[in-house]
């Protein structure tokens, strides 16, 4: 009641539409809303038909001059762009509305219904829905047509090769690609000689390959360029560009005898170490002395010196006695007791041995290990040339064995399985070496078993086929070593469709 | 009778023309055909008079009047004024006032007994409207506008004000002039209503687009379908006996 002025309550009364005469309230236009439709369309000069171009085998739409955009029929991003092909028209009027008309797929149209508003005679504002009608023209978008052309063609490859006689760290390369997804661009994989190949359709792919190899393995590369067409009028060049990768040749569980300077540059290092790890520097351990050194992926270029003897090379002992000499040490996460052990090869029980190994925290007597048979060795090495007055160990041992346990589950199933990437081989190497393969691959993943550090970067999955009542059943005290269920991932229903996605184009 | 109308292809005749029901001012157009319109239909009951004011041809925006006088703005030349004076009746006085706002034809709106000025012109020129026309002068606006010469047009019969007008002013106003009100648009929706027709107590001319509707509405509102002219003369005769004794 706190108001200044008496204000008189208004009610606004009627007037009659001048055209049609029906009572209405009045407006701007003073006519009611019929009669100013009738007047007015707001939707003149509006196009009512649109071409679109769509390419059939990728489901996308062209928004000139040069993107393909994909869209499902009625989906939101398809609504954006016919709204956006319509947008010269739609400067001269206010767009307050827009939604789908369903259409039959195979006819080729789709209806979009707008809402537009303008204002029309004296300030009064029309609001009119209108249809627009898009005419769909199946076109090939360019990348399609490269691919039906030449369903083959490449414009990047990465050749990785490794020059060692077995393939572990492929099948390591590929689980850790598989885990980054670093080859969802890959248009093919090719399994070579002493490596693979992957073919790109893109330059930038191709480079990101490389890095991402450099970051997991100590890698040297060149790449080079090939032209294949130019166009002088518009100096275009098309190259194929190809990138040549190098892994070292150093693996894991390598014995190596290291070049004075090397031996130098690291402390004096005792010329025979052992490596245990590879990832983009190299881990070197000198077993007698339980020293660990990292070598950089440039420090090892630099010298580049290849392995004494590799895992191909190992040899089963059979352990006697052991006697720990030193403390436990952790280097790095692993422990390792030096201790003295009197040692004879399986194969041959005669000749007993006593060597200074650093499983002394793993080996009991009567265990068995694998390990490199220095004496029966004929190693015709520059290095270990150079070295004058140097006393070899007449053994070195690597690793404990699980031969026995493993016989026992030999030809049972394991409860986890990897994935693969889908591969071309090549068929030179296709005879003979398949033995090898196999039994590559079984210690590989033998190594996965063992060594909960190498399964650290990789997916391994839960075999669906595997029984559980078998390992209810074979459970002794001293059972191999076996990845623990925790760490499976659980496999996902859509198992084909992820493989069939590995290594195919996008 | 309403009469559909135009001036030189313009339909806002209530511009060009003032009618009165005792005599009529029509502008000098290129055309005789908006004389001559007027003529057809008054000429042997009122004098149609053609002229000027201030030299323009926007007279009946400029001026305003009834049966009794007639009122022109203080930029009428002597010859105009002595024109007026020599054409109409002798009933008619006709007067140059001094007033600031000189569109009197915008600023009031009056019949024979009822004026509405614009709520801001001079007591003196109030002083002289209620003189020279003989009516009560009442200061208002229509819908808000203060130009009430404009938006509204009304006779003794009835009244036509601008479509916005809300029901309550419509039932003060009605209450103040005495006649029948009713909001309406003109000339096919436009809302200033004495710009668009001119009218008397038995005929009304209209722009040519005023729709079928908005005539039907003025004819109603008016009374213009019995209208005779002669009963209303003939009326006026008897008062100007009577006036006369």
């Amino acid at each position: 009641m706190a108001s200044n002025m008496f204000v008189v309550p208004q009610t606004r009364g009627t007037v009659l539409c001048c055209k049609c005469g029906i009572s209405m309230a009045p407006n701007p236009a003073n006519m009611c809303v019929t009669c100013l439709r009738s007047e007015v369309d707001i939707t003149e000069g509006l196009r009512k038909h649109v071409t679109i171009m769509h390419c059939p085998e990728c489901d996308s739409y062209l928004q000139p001059p040069r993107t393909w955009i994909k869209a499902q029929l009625e989906s939101k991003e398809l609504l954006t762009f016919c709204v956006k092909r319509l947008e010269t028209d739609l400067k001269k009027v206010r767009l307050v509305n827009a939604e789908f008309i369903w259409t039959e797929p195979h006819s080729k149209r789709l209806k979009v219904k707008l809402k537009v508003q303008k204002e029309v005679l004296n300030g009064a504002i029309l609001e009119q829905s209108y249809v627009v009608e898009y005419v769909q023209q199946d076109h090939m978008c360019e990348s399609c047509t490269r691919i039906q052309a030449n369903p083959d063609q490449w414009v990047a490859s990465v050749q990785i090769r490794q020059r060692v006689t077995h393939r572990r760290t492929f099948f390591y390369l590929e689980q850790l690609i598989l885990k980054h997804d670093a080859a969802v661009h890959a248009i093919k994989i090719k399994q070579m000689d002493q490596g693979i190949d992957l073919f790109f359709a893109n330059r930038s792919h191709a480079v990101k390959f490389v890095e991402f190899l450099g970051k997991v393995a100590p890698t040297r590369s060149r790449h080079d360029k090939q032209l294949v067409s130019h166009d002088s009028k518009s100096n275009n060049y098309n190259y194929k560009y190809t990138f040549s990768v190098e892994i070292s040749p150093i693996c894991r569980e390598d014995l190596i005898c290291l070049p004075p300077k090397v031996a130098a540059s690291l402390g004096n290092l005792g010329p025979l170490v052992i490596c245990t790890k590879v990832t983009n520097n190299i881990t070197l351990l000198d077993p007698l002395t339980l020293r660990q050194c990292f070598l950089d992926t440039e420090q090892y270029w630099r010298h580049s010196f290849k392995s004494l003897l590799g895992s191909r090379q190992l040899v089963e002992y059979d352990i006697f006695n052991i006697e720990v000499v030193s403390p436990e040490y952790n280097l790095g996460g692993s422990k390792y007791v030096i201790a003295d052990a009197e040692v004879a090869r399986v194969s041959d029980y005669g000749k007993l041995f006593y060597i200074r190994t650093h499983l002394g925290h793993l080996l009991k007597p009567g265990d068995r290990a694998l390990g490199y048979d220095l004496y029966g060795a004929n190693s015709n090495n520059i290095e270990l040339d150079k070295y004058k007055g140097l006393v070899l160990p007449e053994a070195i041992l690597i690793k404990k064995s699980y031969e026995e346990k493993r016989q026992k589950k030999r030809g049972k199933p394991r409860p986890w399985k990897l994935k693969s990437l889908e591969m071309e081989v090549d068929e030179f190497r296709g005879r003979g070496n398949e033995q090898k393969v196999e039994s590559d691959y079984e210690e590989f993943l033998r190594d996965l078993e063992e060594n909960p550090e190498l399964r650290f970067n990789l997916s391994l999955y839960r075999n669906r086929e595997y029984q559980l009542s078998e390992m209810v059943s074979v459970s002794d005290g001293d059972d191999a070593p076996s990845v623990p269920l925790e760490e499976l991932l659980a496999d996902l229903e859509l198992s084909e469709q992820e493989d069939g996605e590995d290594g195919m184009r996008e | 009778m309403a009469t559909r109308i135009q001036f030189e292809n313009s339909c806002e005749v209530g511009v060009f023309s003032k009618l009165t029901n005792a005599y009529c001012l029509v502008a000098i157009g290129g055309s005789e055909n908006f004389y001559s319109a007027f003529e057809s239909e008054l000429a042997d009951v009122i004098p149609v008079v053609k002229t000027s004011i201030a030299g323009t041809r926007i007279i009946g925006r400029l001026c305003a009047g009834n049966k009794n006088g007639l009122l022109v703005p203080h930029n009428t030349t002597d010859q105009e004024l002595q024109h007026l004076r020599n054409s109409l009746p002798d009933q008619v006085v006709v007067q140059r006032i001094e007033e600031k706002l000189s569109a009197l034809g915008n600023c009031i709106a009056c019949n024979d007994h009822v004026a509405l000025t614009h709520t801001d012109l001079d007591k003196e020129t109030e002083e002289i409207i209620a003189d020279v026309l003989g009516v009560e002068v009442f200061r208002q606006t229509i819908a808000g506008n203060i130009l009430v010469g404009s938006y509204c047009a009304f006779s003794n019969r009835g009244g036509l004000v601008h479509p916005h007008t809300s029901i309550e002013d419509l039932d003060e106003l009605s209450t103040l002039l005495q006649v029948p009100l009713v909001a309406g648009t003109i000339n096919r929706g436009s809302e200033v209503i004495a710009a668009g027709m001119t009218v008397n107590d038995w005929t009304a001319f209209c722009g040519s687009d005023t729709t079928a509707t908005e005539l039907s509405v003025i004819e109603s509102v008016f009374k213009l379908r019995e209208a005779q002219p002669t009963a209303i003369v003939e009326e006026m005769r008897k008062s100007l006996i009577d006036s006369y004794v």
